[in-house]
């Protein structure tokens, strides 16, 4: 009966690395899900220079860098932010759809790289609704409209639902595997949609008579002072971005091992059903 | 594989042709929606002539919901994925043969609807050979689309909610392209549909690739 | 003979209940075991993970020498299952059914209506009921139609859960019939029923199920079993650090053979 002797894959529910299980951390830092002492003080460092950069970035970008000529005062300052925002959307999406991939090839199949799909694709939502906001202001205090068709923005628009529906999917209960396994399916078929509908979405509106706002065509010399901030303003989203897919991973093993337990707590139960 | 996916295919219309859900649901769905946007955007045809191809391919859209819904429900009421499961036939065949029975539904409510806007658009049909090729890449890569996120929905309790929040996104590049094949066939120069043709192909064979490969380990999850 | 089905603190769950807390049983080739035990108790779950519908999710499962761990598909092709909600197709006859049914399983279109008209006949599902829809049978009609397929694919291991609900006396005759041949054809049957007298007469072994695991075995005789008593904790499914080495859970309940030959 060697058959039987085949132990049962654990690295699907994540307990084959002490994820879940008791490690060398204090519990006070296992209560909140992290893994190890150093990549905590790494994590902090990190959260600390996103928001150190954000600030820079705002203040720079509000208070230092010279208002361009042909736009309305101010309006220009909307560039330090929402190409940085657009940025980390792409990343974020990327790196869902990465992790999909690895969570599906046998070889690299692990819980953990769902719990980064889920994790990210929930901040590159988030990301997506402020590049969408900052879009349509942008949109607003240039051309007063609070919408344009632009392909950029539309297909951000379109991205985002989308995606919506991937979370929305993510969120329909059952264990942990199967949901790992279905997400990880949509969120591939979702992503390849990606490149189709930017390019329909840009074939739709360059075939089409010229569009009377379109923000792709803006000429902008960017420059000096102008330049860093804007090099500023994608680092430190970069930063949060990260900071933030790293607590939203650790509230996703928390949940894991909350559910695990919940697991333990329910096969006790039903035994003693049993034993009546 | 092919042979399941032709024994699916014509046990699906088989069970249409008895019970007529296509005919007798799905099809005054598609009008209703047609007559609503003439009640929404007319009387004027100054309106509503111009919107007709992109109208129609809403209508279609939202008919393609349906047509899924039900393609997964005939399976048995609760336990769809089981059948089909312990059925012994490839998934991909499944997926094949549904695809392929739902595309015949389609483009039947396609004919019915094309006569419709006519009628109540005033939409004057030339192009004939652009508006049937873009009808087929559409319907096929909406077809395989739907199946593949069908299977998805069709074991959970969601699924009435999740299946058109799903599925509607990502169908935006074929509305996209399917409309614009047909505005230029209705203009008179369907030499302009060509773009739009190969990317409503494109589409179409992506996902139909996608669904040949995916069905089976979507369908086995829970 | 190698055994048909073995089952070591298998746990399957639907979300996240247990529906299965660790079930040990073991089957042999050309045996008829019957489950038994309350409403609740996991027997439908457990045949329906024999027949790869359910995912394992620890212990360990073989049946007929297919890992339920690695790969549930396989299995299928080898068994039949019989469950409570039947999954013929109302809008098509009797014979449409059958037919399509053989066919997926994979037989060719000629011998598969070579064994739709066996099993018709079998059934008792001839003349104008085969060429009724199955949405306009009575419920005791579809469950012999339900019963026809299983028989046609003559499978190696049957799973029939509750196949005597909703027949006439003549019927379960029948079928009581048909699951003694099929034994004597080499096959090996599951069956969970309520009724102890008819499955108990019919079966070789008689399994208690409770709480989603195996509390005693019977042989058909009077004798009982009882296993609880070595059995006194759930099985563990996480690794603890002792057994960091392993990607095996630890189990804290000694694996039972149940086998009472």
């Amino acid at each position: 009966m060697s058959r039987l002797d085949t132990p049962r894959d654990a690295r699907l529910d994540g307990t084959a690395d002490g994820e879940l299980g008791p490690s060398a951390v204090s519990p006070k830092a296992m209560a909140s899900g992290r893994s190890s002492p150093s990549a905590d003080v790494a994590v902090r460092i990190v959260g600390t220079l996103a928001l150190v950069g954000v600030a820079a970035t705002v203040w720079l970008g509000l208070f230092v860098t010279p208002n361009a000529v042909d736009y309305a005062d101010g309006t220009v300052r909307l560039l330090y932010i929402h190409p940085p925002l657009a940025w980390v959307m792409y990343v974020a999406y990327g790196m869902a759809t990465l992790s999909s991939l690895l969570y599906l090839w046998p070889r690299t199949r692990h819980a953990r790289f769902d719990r980064l799909a889920g994790a990210s694709a929930e901040v590159g939502v988030v990301f997506t609704g402020l590049t969408l906001v900052t879009g349509s202001i942008w949109g607003r205090t240039t051309w007063g409209v609070w919408w344009t068709w632009d392909p950029l923005l539309t297909t951000t628009a379109l991205l985002f639902v989308l995606y919506l529906g991937y979370l929305a999917l993510r969120n329909v209960p059952g264990d942990d595997e199967t949901v790992a396994r279905r997400s990880a399916i949509a969120g591939l078929i979702a992503f390849l949609d990606v490149p189709i509908v930017f390019f329909s979405v840009s074939w739709w509106r360059s075939l089409h008579q010229p569009p009377t706002v379109d923000l792709a065509s803006r000429h902008l010399y960017v420059h000096g002072s102008m330049a860093w901030t804007l090099l500023l303003g994608f680092v430190s989203f970069t930063l949060t971005y990260s900071w933030l897919v790293v607590h939203r991973y650790r509230l996703a093993v928390l949940r894991a091992r909350e559910e695990h337990e919940g697991l333990e707590v329910a096969l006790a139960e039903r035994w003693a059903e049993a034993v009546k | 594989m092919w042979r399941d996916a032709l024994l699916v295919c014509g046990k699906d219309l088989r069970i249409e042709a008895r019970s007529r859900i296509g005919l007798n649901q799905i099809a005054p769905f598609a009008a209703a929606v047609l007559l609503l946007f003439g009640l929404a955007l007319g009387p004027d045809r100054q309106a509503l002539e111009p919107a007709a191809a992109g109208l129609f391919w809403i209508a279609v859209l939202l008919s393609v919901v349906l047509a899924v819904q039900r393609s997964f429900a005939l399976e048995s009421s609760d336990s769809a994925r089981d059948g089909l499961r312990l059925s012994g036939l490839d998934p991909a065949g499944i997926f094949l043969g549904k695809g392929a029975a739902i595309v015949a539904q389609l483009l039947v409510l396609e004919a019915l609807l094309t006569a419709g806007v006519a009628l109540l658009f005033g939409a004057r049909l030339s192009g004939g050979l652009v508006l049937l090729a873009a009808c087929v890449t559409a319907s096929i890569g909406l077809a395989a689309v739907g199946v593949v996120y069908g299977v998805v929905s069709s074991g959970l309790r969601v699924r009435e909610t999740l299946l058109p929040l799903l599925l509607l996104p990502v169908t935006a590049p074929v509305l996209l392209g399917a409309t614009k094949a047909w505005n230029a066939a209705l203009a008179g120069t369907p030499a302009h549909a060509g773009i739009w043709l190969s990317l409503l192909a494109i589409f179409a064979i992506l996902y139909v690739a996608v669904g040949i490969v995916a069905f089976g380990p979507l369908l086995e999850d829970s | 003979m190698a055994p048909a089905v073995i089952l070591r603190e298998a746990v399957a769950l639907a979300d996240r209940f247990p529906l299965l807390a660790g079930v040990t049983l073991e089957v042999g080739e050309g045996e008829i075991v019957h489950l038994s035990g309350p409403n609740g108790a996991g027997k439908s779950s457990l045949l329906r993970l024999c027949c790869g519908l359910l995912a394992l999710r620890s212990g360990e499962g073989v049946v007929l020498g297919h890992d339920l761990g690695v790969d549930r598909r396989e299995v299928r092709s080898a068994v039949a299952y019989l469950g409570h909600s039947s999954l013929l197709y109302e809008q098509l006859t009797v014979e449409e059914n059958l037919r399509f049914a053989l066919r997926a399983s994979g037989a060719g279109t000629a011998e598969a209506s070579r064994r739709t008209s066996i099993a018709m006949a079998r059934l008792g599902l001839t003349g104008r009921l085969s060429a009724t829809p199955v949405g306009k049978l009575s419920a005791g009609q579809r469950r012999r139609t339900a019963i026809a397929v299983v028989f046609g694919r003559q499978p190696r291991l049957w799973l029939l859960d509750e196949p005597h609900a909703g027949l006439d006396h003549d019927a379960r005759g029948l079928l009581d019939e048909i699951v003694t041949e099929a034994r004597a054809g080499g096959a090996t049957v599951m069956l969970s029923s309520h009724e102890l007298e008819s499955a108990g007469a019919l079966a070789d072994r008689v399994v208690q199920l409770a709480g989603g695991r195996v509390v005693a075995a019977a042989d058909g005789a009077t004798r009982e079993t009882p296993l609880s008593a070595e059995a006194a904790n759930p099985p563990r499914i996480t690794k603890t650090p002792e057994v960091a080495g392993s990607a095996r859970p630890a189990l804290d309940c000694p694996p039972e053979a149940v086998h009472v030959a």
